[in-house]
């Protein structure tokens, strides 16, 4: 129980988060990691009238995040945490130390970007910060919804992740 | 459209929204009341963007999405912010569309608004539950 799900993905919270992970992983809250939406009341609000009144939804800067990290994980309920970018996940996993898998669910397509999955486009930086966050022992994967098939990082950079 | 409202945007995962669309214009033969937006293979700033386009570009003031806790609903609330009017129907089925498209009301909220009803209303269960 607890956070069994670490996932970088653009969209936020969205259907595949919401449905296509929440169902299968009976998911009973998110915690959304994000700088901007932590300080907007109207964010939060766009963002929680989508979820399911049973759900509770945690917005968190990246510094009340690593505050509350320890609390989350040991939470008796299955959860999800979400950030928008890599930057935002490998702030956290350093500060925090707590992270253990990170998926990779949705980062798409803007300029200085190269595909490399169907869902997956990553500048020069975001590929050194995956595999900066891989080196400190984080184990970094591709999966979109639960049914398709794990691409790892070396896939995934490879350009072989959708075969 | 019969009460001449300018066209309304069905926004969708994958190819709903076209699947949509296209039961409508079978039952009714009516093809210019929607506009269609899939939301495959787009961020979240890509998605609003082309949202924002399209309602300029038509003059849509209703954005017909599914899920309400999916990235064309959160992405189409994001525009009404910036387009006075605009309203957002998430849930939307094939009986709201029609609902729609019928009502001759020149004020496109107030056809959303009586559309959504109809829509929910057209959700039941028939059948089984004899001594079950």
């Amino acid at each position: 129980m607890g956070l069994e799900l670490f996932r970088i993905d653009d969209r936020l919270i969205h259907g595949q988060v919401v449905v296509g992970w929440g169902q299968p992983l009976d998911i009973d809250f998110i915690v959304l990691v994000d700088d901007e939406v932590a300080a907007s009341e109207w964010e939060q609000e766009l963002y929680r009238m989508g979820v399911p009144p049973e759900m509770d939804v945690h917005f968190l800067s990246v510094a009340e995040a690593g505050d509350r990290l320890r609390e989350f994980a040991a939470d008796g309920r299955p959860g999800i945490l979400l950030t928008g970018d890599i930057e935002t996940m490998q702030r956290l996993a350093q500060a925090t130390g707590l992270v253990r898998r990170v998926n990779l669910g949705g980062i798409h397509h803007r300029a200085g970007r190269t595909q490399r999955m169907r869902y997956i486009f990553l500048s020069p930086e975001e590929e050194r910060a995956l595999r900066d966050l891989a080196a400190s022992g984080v184990e970094v994967v591709a999966q979109d919804v639960p049914s398709a098939r794990v691409a790892s990082l070396d896939e995934v950079l490879g350009g072989r992740g959708d075969r | 459209m019969s009460s001449n409202r300018p066209p309304a945007l069905v926004v969708t995962h994958a190819n709903l929204a076209d699947g949509l669309v296209s039961a409508v214009r079978q039952i009714t033969g009516r093809a210019g009341d929607f506009v269609t937006i899939s939301n495959a293979g787009m961020g979240a700033d890509e998605l609003e963007r082309v949202i924002r386009e399209t309602v300029e570009r038509t003059g849509a003031r209703v954005v017909f999405t599914d899920l309400p806790a999916g990235s064309c609903a959160i992405c189409s609330r994001r525009v009404t912010r910036a387009v006075e009017g605009l309203v957002v129907v998430t849930g939307t089925n094939l009986a709201t569309l029609l609902d729609f498209v019928f009502d001759e009301d020149p004020s496109p909220e107030s056809a959303a608004r009586r559309a959504v009803e109809r829509g929910r209303a057209s959700l039941t269960v028939v059948g089984a539950s004899r001594g079950s």
